[in-house]
């Protein structure tokens, strides 16, 4: 059955076409499309809206906004963008990542979503013409989140870490994948900690353990062991052909472990 | 359901097509235009067979709705060869044995050559980060890389 397109000039008037039934926002279409061209037919309309100010990055001060249809490609190439270059060069290989669009990553079910974990890990807050919902909440209510998504937005943080774990390389689908923000007082301990997790749920959540064991700590072996131990806490890792949920839970402390110290 | 309009510039000649609304880049052109250069191999992202280049970036044509390449500039690999002579990517496929079935070939020429352009001279981690995204069941890869270094060779040589 094919699917039709609609495209609007505004997010407005595509937010009214959203509204009927079996419609879905089309980003890069990596994953709408090819939920189609397996033969899934609960979309039978899709949704575009062509807004300029949808594939802007705007950077000034400290603060980052980048509009929901900016392509990891973008981003990967973006000067000031840093380490979340980073997390857009983990998504899928040099086509994917022409297509790949940060609205659709926020929607993409693990082993996806690679970049809304580094947005996780930054507080990100994702941005509807009905307002701004932090992104903790808007990934845990995402299956029910109808409005376009039209920009994310977070407090730059120099100090993000991400680590995509995957089997084949340089493109690989992960094993898993971890994103923390730390910020360190004068001594070097601990003083705020955000670490999210790729595939150790099926979207990306926080450690919230593993972030409370790490204050006040400083980072070495014997600093970092309590939130090794809690890390998995709270998670239900997926199991799928790339590695059990068991593998994912055995390999999850010593792999943070590596991003904590390194 | 009514037929929605395309057009396009293919290889260099405007392409315009009445197609259904939600039909694949891939379906237009191997369905409509005719072109069948890129392959449908998985019509799931993974396999990269039916990469095109489009406005100079290297995309999935399984993937696109042809509806958003309105007024776009794409190349297949059938529009590499000038007056029948070869691209110097094609030449150096047949030269290194990089072609068995053939299957993949023109996705992975598409890659190569989006590579050459911005990166003239590629090491070969640039070459295999290239073509990271184009699966070959054939050939095991190493005569892949060698013709796409080949062709960079190749090219500068000329250039001098
Ligand atoms: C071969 C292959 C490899 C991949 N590898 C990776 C990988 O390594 N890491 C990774 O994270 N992902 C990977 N992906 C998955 C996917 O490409 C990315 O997650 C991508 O960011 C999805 O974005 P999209 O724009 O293509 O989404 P689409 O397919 O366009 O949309 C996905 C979902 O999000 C919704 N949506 C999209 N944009 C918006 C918006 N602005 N507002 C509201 N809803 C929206 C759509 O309605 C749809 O339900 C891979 C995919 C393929 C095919
Ligand atoms: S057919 Fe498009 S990637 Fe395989
Ligand atoms: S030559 Fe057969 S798949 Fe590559």
């Amino acid at each position: 059955m094919a699917l039709a397109l609609q495209t609007f000039a505004t997010v407005k008037d595509a937010n009214t076409a959203l509204k009927s039934a079996g419609t879905r926002y089309l980003g890069g279409g990596t994953l709408v499309v090819r939920a189609a061209n397996e033969g899934d037919v609960s979309v039978s309309g899709l949704v575009r809206s062509t807004d300029p100010a949808l594939s802007a990055i705007e950077v000034s001060g400290g603060k980052v906004r980048i509009g929901a249809s900016v392509t990891m490609a973008r981003i990967a190439r973006h000067p000031e963008l840093g380490s979340l270059a980073m997390a857009a060069r983990a998504v899928g290989g040099p086509a994917v990542r022409n297509m790949a669009t940060v609205g659709g990553n926020l929607f993409a079910p693990a082993p996806y979503g690679d970049f809304a974990l580094a947005l996780l890990a930054l507080d990100a807050t994702v941005n509807t013409d009905e307002g701004q919902t932090p992104i903790e909440t808007f990934l845990a209510g995402r299956d029910d989140s109808r409005a376009i998504v039209t920009s994310v937005s977070f407090t730059k943080a120099d100090s993000l870490r991400f680590l995509k774990v995957s089997r084949v390389k340089p493109k690989g689908i992960s094993v898993l994948s971890i994103a923390v923000v730390l910020e360190q007082a004068a001594d070097g301990t601990v003083s705020s900690a955000r670490i999210a997790l790729g595939c150790m749920a099926d979207r990306p959540v926080r450690a919230k353990a593993a972030e409370k064991a790490l204050l006040g700590k400083t980072l070495g072996q014997d600093g970092i062991a309590a939130a090794l131990a809690a890390a998995g806490e709270g998670t239900a890792p997926i199991t799928d052909p790339i590695a059990s949920a068991w593998y994912r839970a055995e390999v999850l402390p010593v792999h943070l472990g590596r991003l904590l110290l390194g | 359901m009514a037929k929605v309009p395309v057009q396009f510039t293919l290889n260099g000649s405007e392409k315009a097509e009445f197609i259904d609304s939600g039909t694949t880049l891939l379906n237009v052109l191997r369905d409509k235009i005719g072109d069948t250069s890129p392959k449908g191999g998985c019509h799931q992202g993974t396999c990269g067979a039916c990469s095109v280049i489009i406005d100079g970036e290297l995309r999935l044509s399984c993937l696109t709705l042809a509806e958003t390449c309105n007024g776009a500039t794409i190349t297949t690999t059938s529009g590499l060869a000038e007056g029948g002579v070869l691209h110097p990517l094609q030449r150096a496929f047949l030269d290194t044995f990089a072609t068995q079935c053939g299957f993949c070939t023109p996705g992975m020429i598409m890659a190569a050559k989006v590579l050459l352009d911005h990166t003239p001279d590629p090491s070969r981690e640039d070459v295999v980060e290239a073509l990271s995204g184009n699966i070959c069941r054939c050939t095991g890869y190493e005569p892949i890389i060698q013709a796409v270094l080949t062709a960079a060779r190749a090219n500068s040589q000329n250039a001098a």
